[in-house]
């Protein structure tokens, strides 16, 4: 048994010992997807399973599998991709509309903040209840409105507290309104049943690394019927959306990746969720004052298995992870950073919850290898550190 | 162990390694402004030098943080630079960062946390006394850093370390060649590292507005030009005064006051800028407090200024310095610091000074 507990796996967990595997074989083999020869024949046929074997397992079709370096990439693909596109569709080049959550990932919320600085594009942020959740009647009140929109995007679940959002009515409501929808599903996969058929979203995000796959692939998958305006110009490899040589390797690896979470999708959401529970329920019990953030319903279908996400007011966040960090446990404040540098995470700020106390914040994030031995190594290290933190806060605010 | 990414925290925290102690490494951010260098800028605050300081920690195999307390900076340092100039002084940024930020924000939070002490790259050493721990220069006189450490409390001062002060910057230089520290050959950082163009008028224009006023000869009266604004002149300063006409005699002037109200700015002969004397406020007793009888000691005003011989006393809360050799030149704000041999004895901000023997 590791003397570490790692608790960070919404930022990026294990490779799979099969994904690794199929990322080693498919390394072997010398070829370029694209070429036509009988080398190249077989390396596409690696990316072509691969590709039909995500659309099974996520229950769409192979032509609407778009792969890209990552989530972020396909992201900015799909907000600046079909912001652009229905710009040009309309005719005109007067700014648009975009809907966007108040609580996206950077991923998302940076292309959209560009879009309004650059192109024009009006932004209208979509607020938050206090437990991290968009309101649809609200949604469905500025779908409604003119002028024209260009796209609505809400996160199917949030990264920092783990809030699920009402994407399925989302979805139906841009559709009556003839809006497309993007949703980034980057924190869903594995955890929450994914049937993109059903979905009828024009956009959907996914990452490997996130499931035990490798670093640096992702997918869009796409309405092949909704046009999106490439990023990325060159030999037009996916459907003129894409260029760049495809990573066969890693494309083969994370198909078995998402083979893998989808499988073991039930089983896993249990085990996690257990495991979550039981750290919730010690935390709240030993330490005094501390704050669980997002959707308080631990056995309902409104938060992800993996998360656990808590504020303690009077302690800087930062702090914390660093006592943590000494005392074995790789944790996150889940906010964003620069080189480091904590920020005030934008989603608790939406949530409502003020500035000192979103400072004062950690999320504990579960996967595949966690055990009960990681609860236990946490809620042993938790009332030391929140007490040291404590104190580096009063000695800050003098 | 705090790190900006240069080459004396670099090798200061190597040598903390070695010297057997639990090193964390910390990156203080204290820029608002988050921004990567442009690849030539002299390193200070920038993401490039956060990014520096990990390598560095990587290769050290210690754990590295950023602490953000560009807030605390910003009002502690900068408001406090810009206020000072406002009123006439002329403060030491640097300085005050030691004071408030370094040594009182990041100590405070280490000793909160546990840990011992702050190890920092400053160019000074810290001799164990009978009286308690004792601040001394460093061995290099080029880089020694003991003034602007003058601002540090007897309890600051015995939970810091300065792993470099027996060393000059050329073994330091070699060292991190030695040790593969790719910093090795970064420069220098001498500017304020919140005016990174070096440009501290145009700084303090933006920031205080133009307040135009006279320039005023001293003997004359006769006023010799305009100006925008009082903070761009310290007294002593000859440069950049943009007198039309040169003095009767020939002979260059200098900036002999500045007065903030009426915002005028007198120029005179170098002689009238002779002090004799001066008081200091808010002292710092380093190890322990002078006396009310005057001691023989070194007084130095300027962070590479010369020491002159001095007669200093305690006079209430006040530091009373009497200069044996006059020094010209100086601006209340200034910090003045005394020594006894190499012996930091304390250190005060100037708030009166004395002209005439
Ligand atoms: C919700 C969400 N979207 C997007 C991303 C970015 O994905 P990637 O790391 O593959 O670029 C992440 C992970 O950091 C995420 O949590």
């Amino acid at each position: 048994m590791s003397d570490r507990s790692y608790l960070d796996h919404a930022a990026t967990t294990a490779m799979l010992p099969d994904a690794r595997a199929a990322w080693l074989a498919a390394s072997e083999h010398l070829g370029n997807p694209s070429s036509l020869h009988a080398a190249g024949r077989s390396a596409r046929k690696v990316v072509e399973e691969s590709r039909e074997s995500i659309a099974a397992d996520l229950k769409t079709r192979p032509s609407g599998v778009i792969f890209t370096a990552g989530g972020t990439e396909a992201n900015n693909l799909a907000v600046k991709g079909l912001y652009w596109q229905r710009q040009q569709s309309s005719g005109s080049k007067s700014p648009m509309r975009v809907l966007a959550s108040a609580i996206e990932h950077h991923a998302v919320m940076d292309p959209v903040v560009w879009l309004g600085e650059h192109e024009g594009a009006i932004i209208e942020w979509l607020g938050v209840d206090h437990d991290a959740r968009v309101s649809t009647t609200k949604i469905a009140e500025s779908l409604a409105q003119k002028p024209a929109i260009a796209l609505c995007t809400v996160m199917w679940a949030n990264n920092e507290v783990g809030t699920i959002e009402p994407v399925e009515r989302i979805a139906e409501l841009c559709k009556e309104q003839g809006v497309p929808f993007h949703t980034d599903a980057v924190q869903v996969l594995g955890q929450v049943p994914m049937n993109l058929g059903a979905l009828g979203a024009d956009a959907v995000t996914i990452s490997s690394h996130k499931v035990g796959g490798p670093f640096g692939v992702g997918a869009l998958i796409v309405n092949p019927a909704t046009g999106f305006t490439p990023l990325l110009h060159g030999g037009g490899q996916e459907r003129d959306i894409r260029s760049g040589t495809f990573d066969a390797p890693a494309i083969a690896a994370f198909a078995v990746a998402v083979r893998h979470a989808v499988a073991h999708q039930e089983e896993h959401a249990r085990a996690i969720r257990d495991l979550r529970n039981n750290l919730v329920e010690r935390v709240l019990a030993t330490v005094p004052g501390v704050i669980l953030n997002g959707d308080p319903d631990l056995l309902g279908g409104g938060r992800l298995p993996g998360n656990a996400h808590f504020s303690f007011p009077g302690c800087e966040g930062d702090s914390m992870l660093m006592l943590l960090d000494a005392a074995g446990v790789d944790c996150s404040t889940g906010s964003a950073c620069t080189a480091g540098i904590p920020e005030a995470s934008h989603v608790l700020l939406a949530m409502g919850v003020d500035e000192r106390t979103s400072r004062a914040s950690l999320r504990f994030s579960f996967g595949y290898p966690s055990s009960s031995v990681d609860v236990d190594r946490v809620v042993a290290a938790l009332p030391g550190a929140v007490d040291r933190a404590s104190r580096t806060v009063s000695s800050r605010s003098k | 162990m705090a790190m900006s990414g240069g080459v004396d925290s670099s090798v200061a925290a190597a040598r903390m390694v070695d010297a057997g102690h639990e090193v964390v490494g910390v990156h203080l951010a204290l820029s608002r402004n988050k921004t990567y260098g442009d690849g030539r800028q002299r390193g200070c605050c920038t993401l490039d030098d956060a990014l520096d300081a990990r390598r560095v920690a990587d290769k050290l195999a210690i754990p590295f943080y950023v602490w953000d307390l560009s807030e605390e900076f910003a009002e502690a340092v900068i408001d406090d630079f810009i206020e000072e100039y406002r009123l006439g002084h002329t403060p030491n940024p640097c300085l005050r960062c030691n004071e408030t930020i370094k040594f009182t924000a990041v100590l405070e939070r280490a000793l909160a946390m546990e840990f011992d002490a702050v190890a920092t790259g400053h160019y000074a050493q810290i001799v164990q006394g009978a009286a308690g721990p004792e601040l001394h220069r460093a061995v290099d006189p080029d880089k020694d850093q003991s003034y602007v450490l003058g601002v540090l409390q007897p309890r600051q001062l015995a939970h810091s370390i300065f792993p470099l002060g027996a060393d000059t910057k050329d073994i330091i230089r070699a060292e991190a060649e030695a040790r593969g520290l790719l910093v090795a050959q970064k420069p220098d950082s001498h500017d304020i590292c919140f005016i990174p163009d070096g440009d501290t008028a145009g700084f303090l224009q933006r920031h205080l507005g133009s307040l135009p006023g006279e320039i005023v000869d001293s003997e004359s009266g006769e006023v010799l030009a305009e100006h925008d604004g009082t903070y761009a002149f310290t007294i002593g300063q000859r440069r950049g005064l943009q007198l039309s006409r040169p003095a009767a005699d020939g002979a260059p002037r200098y900036v002999i006051d500045v007065e903030i109200g009426s915002r005028r700015v007198t120029v005179g002969p170098p002689e009238l800028l002779d002090v004799y004397a001066l008081e200091g406020i808010k002292p710092i007793w380093t190890t322990s407090p002078l006396g009310e009888s005057p001691v023989e000691l070194l007084a130095q005003v300027r962070a590479h200024g010369v020491p002159v011989p001095a007669r200093a006393y305690a006079h209430g809360d006040r530091m009373m310095v009497e200069l044996l050799v006059p020094i010209r030149g100086i601006a209340l704000g200034q910090a003045v610091v005394l020594y006894d041999g190499t012996r930091v004895v304390g250190s005060a901000t100037i708030a009166v000074t004395t002209r005439a023997a």
